[in-house]
């Protein structure tokens, strides 16, 4: 309205800290502003996590009369998937790879590389940096393709690489295939978070270790790893975290050859999807969620304890 | 005196062995994590590309190839529908909502954060694909873009009100507190004072969801039946997966199409927000 803007950044600011609601907003207007984003959260997000418990205890399909005329079918699912050695094959392979690929593979890489690139400066830093993060944000339906074509039985780079003509990798060694696929995918997390975490560690701790003649590992397990327990932590729950809800394995092999690497997410889609049986494909969704619940609570408490605030970003 | 030399020049060997180890390390972590993209990079401009990683008779007709067909553009306008339309749903309730709540004691605030947090690390597109699948059948939506974007939406809402919370919680009122005495109304106050102070937090927001979405397989995946409505990400699978013999011309140009916007972007915003954003990018 007016031009001048002389109480703007007036010294007496501050000191009225009582006024919160600048804005002049209000309670019932910001309820309104806030509603909207609530909602699509409510509908989206919280109403099928709940939708799972009343899906898993139905016989949904996705054709057929089930998908008319669903039936209550109480816990069936549940001691149905419970009494299939095909779910318990499927834990098992997601137990392997979330804990070679997440929390051993990238996790020791991704330290490693921390480790090593921490004192070196310029080109090789930044090459080395930018590959293992291009591995990290391309997209998945690329980067499949790529492992792919690396990994062919007849033309595959690998085979010519190594001169083993015609070994196909994905059908001899599924899991494997998998976990260092998601290793080569995922290690960049790692790497970021343990390079800012070991250069907070006080340099004059570790001059004082080398001067009395600690040997790197020794540098490692006495000054290294105590200074960063906290990160370690989070990253492990994190890398749990995602390493086990990932669907990206499906686009190398799709769970096969036939289940050989039908990790849970898989599972839950071949049941689910092409298989059809919704209310099966639910009753293992909900187990699912209540695994990431425990980890996510773990790592909420976690955090918690730590740093209050600016938790989300991590 | 000879023990004191020869631990000294065993230290000098040891030294030496542990760099040339070190070199070696690092150049196969490097070529481990290079193998796979030098493929990427070669192919798209090879006449005739296979499999297999070779010297490249160079052409640019591939991406001629690209260009012509139908569908490969199609989605690729697809994946921006998708990309922007969560954009501007998660950009306008996310900044509302985030705003009211740094400005507003609503009660119980801090449980709905907490909430939010734990809700969006819980529920992944994975555990709740077959929940999602159903209710979007329900509402008719399957095989439509405002089904994929709204379910989208729904995923990254959370992140975005915690990031933009923090934002707006860095913008000094005294701003606000001018604008009102001079006769603003709250509104007026968000998208006149507000939105540009707070412009960083929502370019961030921006380019951090459409890179999200850019990327995402299992929801489209999910949802989308016809190749005319699906993204890249989804008709790249359809194209290596089932035509019979893969068009490795098309495929070659393709891929590096659809990946360049991501990784330009995402190292200009690696450049000018550093590490602290990096975690929720992928997931």
């Amino acid at each position: 309205m007016s031009k001048t803007t002389t109480s703007e950044g007036s010294p007496r600011a501050p000191l009225r800290r009582r006024a919160d609601d600048v804005a002049g907003l209000g309670l019932p207007r910001a309820a309104l502003f806030v509603a909207p984003g609530l909602l699509l959260i409510a509908f989206f997000l919280l109403f099928p996590a709940l939708w799972t418990l009343y899906l898993g205890s139905t016989n949904y399909r996705l054709t057929g009369l089930a998908a008319a005329n669903p039936e209550f079918v109480g816990v069936d699912n549940f001691t149905g998937a419970l009494d299939d050695p095909r779910f318990w094959n499927s834990l098992w392979l997601t137990v392997i790879f979330v804990g070679f690929s997440g929390v051993f593979g990238q996790t020791f890489l991704g330290f490693s590389l921390a480790w090593m690139l921490r004192n070196l400066k310029g080109g090789v830093k930044t090459f080395i940096e930018t590959l293992v993060l291009a591995a990290w944000v391309m997209p998945a339906s690329v980067v499949s393709f790529l492992w792919l074509a690396l990994l062919d039985r007849r033309s595959g780079t690998l085979n010519a690489l190594l001169g083993t003509e015609g070994a196909a990798w994905l059908i001899e060694y599924p899991m494997q295939s998998i976990v260092i696929f998601n290793i080569w995918i995922g290690t960049a997390f790692s790497m970021q978070l343990f390079s800012s975490a070991i250069s907070a560690v006080p340099p004059s701790q570790l001059e004082s270790a080398r001067m009395v003649g600690a040997s790197t590992l020794q540098q490692l397990r006495d000054v290294v790893i105590p200074n960063i327990k906290g990160h370690i932590l989070t990253n492990t729950l994190l890398i749990t975290l995602w390493t086990f809800n990932t669907f990206t394995p499906y686009l190398l092999t799709a769970g096969g050859p036939n289940a050989a690497t039908e990790i849970l997410s898989v599972y839950i889609y071949r049941t689910a999807i092409p298989g059809g049986q919704l209310g099966l494909g639910a009753a293992i969704s909900l187990i699912m969620l209540l695994i990431n619940l425990v980890i996510a609570l773990v790592y909420m408490s976690v955090l918690r304890n730590k740093t209050p605030k600016k938790a989300v970003t991590a | 005196m000879t023990t004191i030399a020869t631990v000294a020049k065993n230290r000098t060997v040891l030294h030496f062995a542990s760099r040339v180890a070190f070199t070696g390390v690092l150049a196969i972590i490097g070529a481990f994590f290079a193998l796979p993209m030098v493929w990427l990079i070669v192919s798209p401009f090879d006449a005739n590309p296979t499999l297999t990683v070779s010297w490249p008779d160079w052409t640019l007709d591939n991406f001629t190839r690209l260009w012509e067909n139908p569908y490969a553009m199609g989605s690729i306008v697809n994946s921006l529908i998708l990309g922007v339309g969560t954009m501007l749903v998660v950009l306008v309730l996310g900044s509302l909502a985030s705003y009211a709540m740094s400005r507003i004691q609503i009660p119980g605030r801090d449980a709905i954060l907490y909430g939010l947090l734990l809700l969006s690390s819980i529920v992944t597109g994975t555990a709740a694909m077959v929940p999602t699948f159903q209710l979007i059948t329900q509402l008719q939506l399957i095989n439509t873009h405002i089904g994929v974007i709204l379910v989208l939406a729904g995923g990254v809402l959370p992140t975005v009100i915690f990031i933009l919370k923090d934002f707006m919680d860095s913008i000094p009122r005294s701003y606000e507190e001018s604008a009102r005495l001079y006769g603003a109304g709250p509104f007026r106050i968000l998208t006149d004072i507000v939105a540009p102070i707070a412009k960083p937090g929502l370019a961030f927001i921006v380019v951090w969801t459409i890179v999200q979405v850019w990327g995402n397989f299992l929801v489209p995946f999910l949802l989308l039946r016809s190749p005319e409505m699906q993204p890249a990400a989804v008709l790249m699978y359809t194209f290596y997966t089932e035509a019979g013999q893969a068009d490795l011309r098309l495929i070659s140009a393709y891929s590096l199409v659809f990946s360049a916007p991501v990784l330009i972007i995402y190292f200009f915003v690696n450049r000018r927000f550093g590490f602290r954003f990096h975690g929720g990018i992928k997931s």
